[in-house]
């Protein structure tokens, strides 16, 4: 009982180095090394004791959080004076410095004009104080009110799905049933209460309240209807609203439902916003949809497999919605995948077995790789690099051979891009340099040059961001996902550039591994570390890769400055937006390669190229966060 | 005796009390043990020659005269000569620290002669000869080695007080300490400690459990010791390998324990005090007791058997030894069990007779409002104070065991309109649940830390960390000053509506603020008149403000350091208040120095509560004890065990006969008051319980915690399952079912509002409060 628990309790204390650091700031200069150790023992245990007072102070004040008023009163009590005025904005106000080999942190401590703080506004009055009621029960139920919180909170859905016969809601059962759960208890109880024995599946109602069904009927309207902007908002509230427990079997329907109707209707748009859905639906922090994934596991997985998704599969992008709904299913299988309902290794058995019989189309096939692919590089290692050698013979038949059908070509061409993709950076950790085009082919059949080159460029980069470290290191936040569709009619990216999204071709932006939408309406900044390339001809990266719509195999090598078709596009942007929090000035640099006319498009690892360009469906703001962009380098690949 | 261990008193017959425990602590350190300190165990081991056996080894390790000498003193030495001797040397403490009325009265009362001599020199010589007398051929050395160590003693409580002139007096630490000054063998204490686990591991399952209780006691003291006597790396070598072993509960004491690595850390920390100043009480069967006693001798193993005489109490009970589950249930205090006899005393738990109201008004009232219900209800009131008034509940104190205020024509109307409530009380029960009505303090960035309600929930009044105390309505009344002196003046006196007119109604607001502490409120409480509110607060005051006025009246300092909790007596008048000085004390609002100081416990008093019939106070504190003090004498006459963490909640059941406390460790026990013993344990909560209370006829519990819920507990079921029989009564041993599931009726979230106070109305309603905290 006592061991699991026991961390290292002994002996924390501050480094000497502290002690030196401290000394030096109040003036001793050289303090003996053993003074120092006998200071620093002397002051962690004053620290600890102070801390261990604080503590009373923060229980008697009835908080979770320790306060600095809190080690104020301590001090108090031990007769020493407080540390008047500290203040902090920030919950860890210490800055991190290195350099001559010693790394420290320190306290920034600005000078401050006085009249900038006379001249500025005043704040807001904080609200007073005040009084408000609300029936948290009456006799003995919880009525669902706004002030109450929303009625099963997501870790009792989670044991309700896992164990539903242990469970019983809380105060608003008879004691009868309560009995159960004290089946834990021994046996020697000896009260042999044989109702207890009995477990109920308790009763759940499926009864909408009046708003609620208006609520449902606002949102499926608006998650399938033509206004973009409804669509953001419905997804939004469906991804953060706390009380949608009561509503989720309806959505699960009417998602399973609609890809049924649509897949038939091969409507591709419809099939995007249903995915969508079921994207917001996971992302919702208060849901737990183990419930439900027998109704929206296969509409996902006939999103990602099925033989035909649009009316016309040689100009529409369903690639896609594929590699989205396939991402889908990797998160699904990643949250909710137990020994019990074996959700991942059913998936998989399912897209091996499609993708190994021969007639299986090359869009299925594209599906059943992307779905494979996304669970992660140990299947990628035991499922699909055996079979790049019968793959590749597959695509060298359709690209080499008598011309079949043109979309074949293209099936194959995306399989091709996709495989490459994938494999490229799980081959590129588990096999030795040097990369040899001959071993490659041996070993990869026809499939192996082309995979030589994406493994070196996938080394190159990662010895390139290896050297980057030491760099300068910059903030970009994360813009706000968006996966928008555009009717066919709306062409080009060009028209709808904003400085803040850029949007590029969809198959750009869906290669993010995860379906990497944040659930946050504001993500906290995260950082990243890019690059920053000056602008200008020179600007020749090895990660860029050019690919016209003519060469199917794609260049890897840097390119050529001299080339028109390319303008690096360089944003610089300085100060801190609002999303930043650092203090520091901050440049924002986000470099992008844009294609200067609508017949190239620009890729890093792999180039898959839209026959047409005049119909993108699939645009979606660019994300930084991967090695995407040419010139923009940033952690290695995974 | 330990009891008596005040801090921060001004008494000087404290400190008389304290300059005497030290000099025993000394005295039992120098040899003389003392008699009556060390009887329970000494009989024991005398009988069978462990004493003998004690003596050889100490012959043979000891490199100190004193220890040697302890046995040889002790069997020789009578009880007088010593008690001179400590007495003499007490008296020449005081001289020399110039305590002239403390040497006066100690002279008075010891019967010692006037003339005794002046100075040191003849006191040793006195000291001496009376040794000598009592112990034959080591007197010379005996009588030096005491007065060395009196003089030395002295002369460091000499400095020491003069340093904390001011401050506290604590006792001397050097001398406390100097207890652990018998040197083993370093790196033996690991030897010594698990051979020791290794016997206790290896004996039958039935004494194991007993027997583990050692464990943990043990570690400390030899801890302490290791650390004492400078051997730092040994110490921690002994810290890293034991301290995993020891149960759970103790880990907010073993994090104290490891930061304190150095002699001079252990001056002045409170918990390594604790330890020193009080013996760990363990309750053992006489079974396991003789099976420890015959390995000790056996191994010889002498060390460990020092620390048990001079640390440990050991309770021997005769009997089935203990379960594990029944030992655990009642560890977990910072300084062991309860002993037997504490919860021994009796207690008069039952109510006071209500007084004779005559209800003519009341029945006035009735007709007018209502002609058919009339009859119904006044048979059962009559019934009810019949029944009241015939017999005398022989649990209940004497009407005038303590003094309590005589009732005013405005009590007794609230006495009567809490009657007519009291009819249309909702029966509660597990099929009829209370509603709850949660009160939400919005915007309260300053923090709220302490609420109350009034008796007939018309008003809340909360505490903040920012200093204020703020009192709301929450009835359609509006809070009215009084009007200024030159305005009353103006008034006709003779009018009816005098009481009305008093009041200005240029003030009334739903709210008010009352200004006055200068830092967190903590605690608060109404006097059950409502024309008074408590606060205590953490600058060591607590005020009483008027609710008339609102202004405060009078603030009284007696606690030099946080005020945690405050209570108003339920028949008003006194209050308690406790806080960080350990010390709860007892007020009457119109004295500004407490009437009774309750001391005892070993770590801050965190909450305070008033019996339902006065007589008695619970406290409950730091060191995970619940006592109940009679209000009376000012003696502790129970003390309650079991809880893992320090004590957030109290709550008496209506009738008076137990009592609920909720702390940090998240559950409630329950308590028998009359029998002394812990009847019930509800688990549930996952965080601080920082609020519990019955309901009005006391058939359901509710407990308010931190993480965010209320939870409804069946009571009544929890009490009538209960089967006191003469054994459990008398050995303390109780068995007890986990059935907290069954008992409980109700979880309630709220969304994320921790809370703090809950009350239940006179009808019944459950009022929450808390406050939100985004």
């Amino acid at each position: 009982m006592a061991e699991e628990r026991r961390q290292k309790q002994c002996s924390v204390s501050l480094p000497t180095e502290s002690m030196k650091a401290m000394a030096e700031s109040v003036g001793v200069g050289q303090l003996q090394e053993e003074s120092c150790a006998a200071l620093s023992e002397e002051v962690s245990y004053r620290i600890k004791e102070i801390a261990q007072d604080a503590l009373k102070f923060m229980r008697h004040g009835k908080r979770r959080k320790l306060t600095t008023n809190d080690i104020d009163n301590a001090l108090k009590l031990k007769n020493v004076e407080p540390l008047y005025g500290f203040q902090s904005q920030e919950f860890i106000p210490f800055r991190f410095a290195s350099g001559g080999g010693r790394e420290l942190y320190f306290y920034e401590e600005k000078e401050v004009d006085l009249s900038d703080i006379i001249n500025t506004p005043l704040p807001r009055v904080p609200l007073d104080v005040s009084l408000k009621a609300h029936w948290l029960s009456i006799e003995g139920v919880q009525p669902s009110i706004p002030e109450n919180p929303p009625p099963a909170p997501k870790e009792q859905q989670k044991v309700e799905s896992t164990e539903p016969l242990k469970v019983v809601k809380p105060g608003q059962e008879e004691e009868g049933t309560i009995q159960g759960k004290s089946q834990g208890a021994t046996p020697a109880d000896g009260k042999g209460k044989d109702k207890g024995l009995i477990r109920l599946k308790p009763r759940s109602t499926h009864e909408l309240s009046v708003e609620q069904q208006l609520y449902y009927k606002e949102i499926t309207e608006a998650c399938v209807g033509s206004c973009e902007a409804k669509r953001a908002e419905a997804l939004q509230s469906i991804a953060t609203d706390p009380g949608l427990y009561q509503m989720l079997p309806r959505f699960s329907t009417f998602i399973s439902e609609g890809v049924r109707v649509n897949v038939v209707q091969n409507n591709l748009a419809l099939l995007i916003y249903l995915m969508r859905m079921v994207k917001a639906l996971m992302d919702n922090p208060t849901l737990y949809l183990e419930k439900y994934l027998h109704e929206l596991i296969p509409a996902v997985v006939t999103c990602i497999v099925s033989k035909q998704l649009c009316l016309r599969p040689d100009v529409d992008n369903h690639w896609a919605l594929r590699d989205f709904a396939a991402r889908l299913m990797a998160q699904s299988c990643k949250t909710f995948s137990t020994t019990t309902n074996n959700i991942q290794s059913r998936i998989t058995k399912t897209f091996t077995k499609s993708w190994l019989d021969d007639k299986t189309q090359w869009t299925t096939r594209y599906g059943c790789i992307a779905g494979l692919a996304e669970l992660g590089p140990d299947v990628i290692k035991t499922l699909i690099l055996p079979r790049l050698t019968v793959e590749g013979a597959r695509i060298k038949a359709v690209m080499e051979g008598p011309v079949v059908s043109n979309i074949d070509k293209i099936g194959a061409d995306h399989v091709q891009s996709l495989l490459l993709k994938h494999c490229a950076s799980v081959i590129a950790k588990i096999r030795p340099q040097p990369d040899n085009m001959e071993q490659y082919r041996t070993d990869y059949g026809y499939l192996g040059p082309m995979l030589c080159s994406h493994v070196m460029k996938a080394r190159t980069q990662a010895a390139l961001q290896a050297q980057q470290v030491n760099r300068t290191t910059l903030t970009i936040t994360q813009p706000r996902p968006t996966l928008t569709v555009s009717q066919s009619g709306l062409s080009g990216s060009a028209g709808s550039r904003t400085p803040s999204i850029i949007k590029v071709p969809s198959s750009l932006t869906l290669m993010t591994p995860r379906p990497g939408t944040p659930s946050q309406p504001s993500p906290p900044a995260t950082k990243y570390i890019v690059m920053a390339t000056s602008a200008g001809a020179s600007s020749t990266q090895q990660v860029i890769t050019l690919s016209s719509s003519q060469s199917a195999s794609p260049v890897t090598s840097t390119v050529p400055s001299a080339t028109s078709t390319l303008q690096p596009l360089v944003k610089l942007e300085s100060g801190s937006g609002p999303g930043l929090t650092s203090s520091r000035p901050m440049q924002k640099y986000i470099v992008v390669s844009l294609p200067s006319s609508a017949s190239s498009s620009l890729e890093t690892k792999s180039s898959v190229l839209p026959t047409s360009i005049s119909t993108t469906p699939l645009e979606a703001a660019m994300k930084l966060d991967r090695s995407e962009s040419p010139g923009a380098s940033t952690q290695s690949p995974h | 005796t330990h009891d008596l261990i005040l801090h921060g008193s001004c008494f000087p017959f404290l400190n008389l009390a304290h300059a005497h425990f030290i000099f025993k602590m000394a005295a039992v350190q120098g040899g003389l043990a003392d008699t009556n300190e060390e009887k329970d165990i000494k009989t024991e081991p005398s009988s069978d020659g462990f004493g003998n056996n004690n003596a050889n080894d100490g012959r043979v390790l000891s490199t100190s005269p004193g220890s040697s000498a302890s046995a040889g003193i002790n069997k020789s030495a009578t009880g007088a000569p010593e008690d001179q001797q400590t007495l003499l040397a007490v008296l020449q403490f005081l001289r020399k620290n110039k305590l002239t009325e403390s040497v006066e009265i100690l002279r008075r009362e010891a019967g010692l002669p006037e003339d005794s001599p002046e100075l040191k020199g003849s006191d040793s010589s006195g000291a001496g000869s009376g040794g000598a007398a009592g112990s034959g051929d080591k007197e010379g050395g005996d009588a030096s080695s005491l007065l060395s160590r009196v003089t030395i003693s002295s002369s460091a409580v000499a400095q020491t007080s003069s340093v904390t002139a001011a401050g506290e007096d604590q006792p001397d630490v050097n001398v406390v300490l100097s207890a652990y000054n018998q040197q083993g063998d370093p790196p033996l204490y690991q030897v010594y400690y698990s051979g020791l686990k290794k016997f206790i591991e290896s004996v039958l399952d039935c004494h194991r459990a007993e027997l583990s209780q050692l464990f943990y006691p043990l570690f400390v003291h030899m801890y302490l010791e290791l650390v004492y006597n400078n051997h730092e790396s040994e110490a921690k070598a002994f810290f890293e390998k034991f301290s995993g072993d020891q149960e759970c509960y103790y880990e907010d004491d073993l994090r104290v324990l490891s930061s304190l690595s150095k002699r001079e850390h252990m001056r002045g920390n409170e918990t390594l005090m604790d330890f020193r100043t009080s013996k760990f009480v363990l309750r053992i069967s006489r079974d396991s007791y003789q099976l420890l006693k015959r390995h000790l001798q056996e191994r010889q193993n002498n060390q460990i058997w020092n620390i048990i005489q001079e640390h440990l109490y050991i309770d021997i009970f005769d009997g089935m030894p203990r379960s594990k589950g029944q030992i655990d249930a009642m560890s977990g205090s910072l300084a062991g069990e309860g002993k037997r006899e504490a919860n021994k005393a009796k207690v008069y738990y039952g109510l006071l007779k209500e007084p004779e109201i005559e209800l003519p008004l009341d029945d006035e009232d009735e007709e007018a409002e209502n002609e058919e219900g009339k009859p119904k209800k006044k048979k059962p009131k009559k019934d009810s104070m019949g029944s009241k008034s015939k017999k005398q509940d022989p649990n209940a104190p004497s009407q005038t065991r303590i003094p309590l205020p005589e009732l005013k024509d405005s009590d007794k109307l609230d006495k009567i309109m809490y009657m007519k409530e009291a009819t249309k009380r909702i029966r509660l029960g597990p099929d009829n649940l209370p509603s709850i009505c949660f009160y939400s303090f919005l915007n309260a960035y300053q923090g709220l830390t302490a609420v109350d309600f009034t008796d007939d929930s018309s008003l809340i009044a909360g505490g903040f960390a920012d200093s204020t105390v703020r009192v709301w309505s929450v009835t359609p009344k509006k809070l009215r000053k009084v009007k200024s002196a030159a305005d009353l003046n103006l008034i006709d006196k003779e009018s009816d509506d005098v009481l009305e007119r008093i009041m200005d109604e240029k003030t009334a607001s739903e709210s008010k603020i009352l200004y006055g502490h200068s830092g967190p409120v903590y605690g608060i409480s109404f006097s059950p008149d409502r024309n008074y509110l408590l606060s205590s607060s953490e600058d060591g005051t607590v005020r009483l403000w008027s609710l008339q006025t609102f202004t405060c009246l009078v603030g009284y300092k007696g606690h030099n350091y946080p005020v945690w909790d405050t209570h108003f007596s339920p028949h008003g008048y006194y209050f308690v208040s406790g806080g960080h000085d350990r010390v709860a004390r007892l007020w009457a609002t119109d004295h500004y120095q407490p009437l009774r100081m309750f001391s005892g416990h070993l770590a801050d008093v965190t909450c305070t509560r008033f019996h339902p019939n006065s007589n008695y106070v619970a406290t409950g504190s730091s060191d995970r004890t619940i006592r109940l003090w009679d209000v009376l004498n000012g003696n502790c006459v129970r003390i309650f065990t079991g809880h893992k963490g320090p004590i957030h909640a109290l709550a008496f059941s209506p009738n008076g006969k137990f009592l609920a406390s909720g702390a940090t460790d998240g559950r409630v026990l329950l308590w028998d008051i009359g029998h002394g013993l812990m009847i019930g344990e509800l688990k549930g909560h996952t965080d601080t319980i920082y609020s519990l209370r019955f309901s009005r006829d006391g058939e359901i519990l509710a407990s308010g915690s931190m993480d965010n819920t209320v939870r409804l507990w069946d009571a009544m079921k929890a009490f009538d399952d209960l089967e006191t029989d003469d054994f459990t009564a008398a050995t303390g041993h109780v068995h007890l079912q986990d059935n907290s599931q069954e008992l409980l009726l109700g979880t309630y979230m709220s969304k994320s509002t921790p809370v703090i106070h809950l009350h239940f109305t006179r009808r019944n309603l459950l009022l929450a409060t808390g406050a939100y905290n985004p």
